[in-house]
């Protein structure tokens, strides 16, 4: 459920960089971590999204691949599941490189030309 | 009519991490720590805080902020303790926001009286995912997860058990009557946030929570000292 709550994020994000012009496309870098269930998040953004200049916009979600890397032995490594323990040697000192991205990579805004120019 | 792409590259949660930097520099002038609580619904956070706040915290001046989408039954619960309450409602008429962000804090700040604090207490809204996303500007975050909930509860809910400094496993005095195994628990836990500290209570019976209590009196001095 908290899909809500970050498709409200996303919509806030993408209205501020709109500046007013109307949004075609939000392009969304979403990591594996964030558990973000990516039907769930489209259904709440069509949903958040109206009555903003959001309203009809396309969600472009790119999910982000979880990858680790032990500190202790510098084994490198992208998880499936939520396990944060070094497969190779055991310690928790374990970095996480990327999967918690939440990240609005790029807005698509229509811009109005001067009367007689639209195309 | 055409068509740009507008380059944005941003974290669709830096509003509230904004305003999260912004509440925890009014904490920390008025030298108050802060400790997010969170919770399922119906872990006991209420009665966890009921009890510690009735025996008090050492000499720490202790408020709470008491996040529910309605109502003030949980304020109410506190209100006898003599700790200032403020109760902040995330709902307006049906239903509200699951969770608590930086802005509802933010919002509330004016009627928290910090410069009567050395600890404040957030206990945000019982939920198991929401909660885990919004950073309020706090010093801590404690995960009460009670055996009556079941013992898989870190494995299918790893951002809010990755989310936190403390794990606090509750209501221990009824492990003889569920099937919570502490082994499976802390099993599934160390997989998704090895090392993390762990506490196990019963606010009913008051069982092990001396521990839960010095842990919270040492939070102001270690949220001072240098990272």
């Amino acid at each position: 459920m908290h899909e809500f709550s970050i498709a409200s994020a996303v919509v806030d994000t993408a209205v501020k960089h709109a500046a007013g012009r109307r949004v075609t496309v939000v392009s969304l870098r979403c990591g594996r971590l964030r558990q973000v269930v990516p039907d769930a998040l489209d259904f709440a953004f069509g949903i958040v999204a109206r009555e903003t200049v959001c309203e009809g916009a396309r969600l472009d979600q790119e999910l982000v691949a979880a990858q680790l890397r032990c500190d202790a032995c510098d084994r490198g490594w992208e998880i499936e599941v939520p396990a944060f323990r070094c497969p190779t040697c055991g310690t928790a000192d374990v970095a996480v490189l990327s999967g918690e991205e939440l990240e609005v990579e790029s807005i698509e805004v229509s811009e109005t030309e001067e009367a007689g120019c639209t195309v | 009519m055409h068509r740009v792409r507008v380059r944005v590259v941003e974290d669709a949660l830096d509003a509230n991490a904004t305003i999260a930097r912004a509440n925890r520099a009014d904490f920390d002038r008025h030298g108050v720590a802060v400790l997010n609580v969170m919770s399922a619904p119906g872990a006991g956070k209420t009665t966890l805080l009921e009890r510690l706040l009735r025996d008090g915290l050492g000499d720490l001046r202790v408020g709470v902020l008491e996040g529910d989408v309605e109502g003030s039954l949980d304020a109410d619960r506190l209100a006898h303790l003599h700790v200032p309450v403020t109760q902040l409602n995330t709902g307006s008429g049906f239903g509200g926001e699951c969770h608590l962000d930086a802005n509802m804090v933010r919002s509330a700040l004016p009627s928290v009286p910090l410069e009567d604090l050395d600890l404040l207490i957030v206990e945000n809204v019982g939920n198991l995912v929401c909660p885990a996303e919004f950073r309020l500007g706090e010093d801590a975050r404690i995960m009460v997860s009670s055996v009556t909930e079941g013992d898989d509860k870190p494995g299918k809910y790893p951002l809010m058990f990755r989310a936190c400094e403390l794990v606090v496993v509750n209501k221990i005095d009824l492990l003889e009557h569920v099937d919570f195994s502490m082994e499976r628990f802390d099993g599934f836990l160390d997989t998704v946030h090895p090392g993390v500290e762990r506490l196990r209570v019963s606010a009913r019976t008051g069982e092990g929570l001396d521990a839960l209590r010095d842990w919270l009196v040492a939070l102001p001095d270690r949220a001072a000292a240098p990272a």
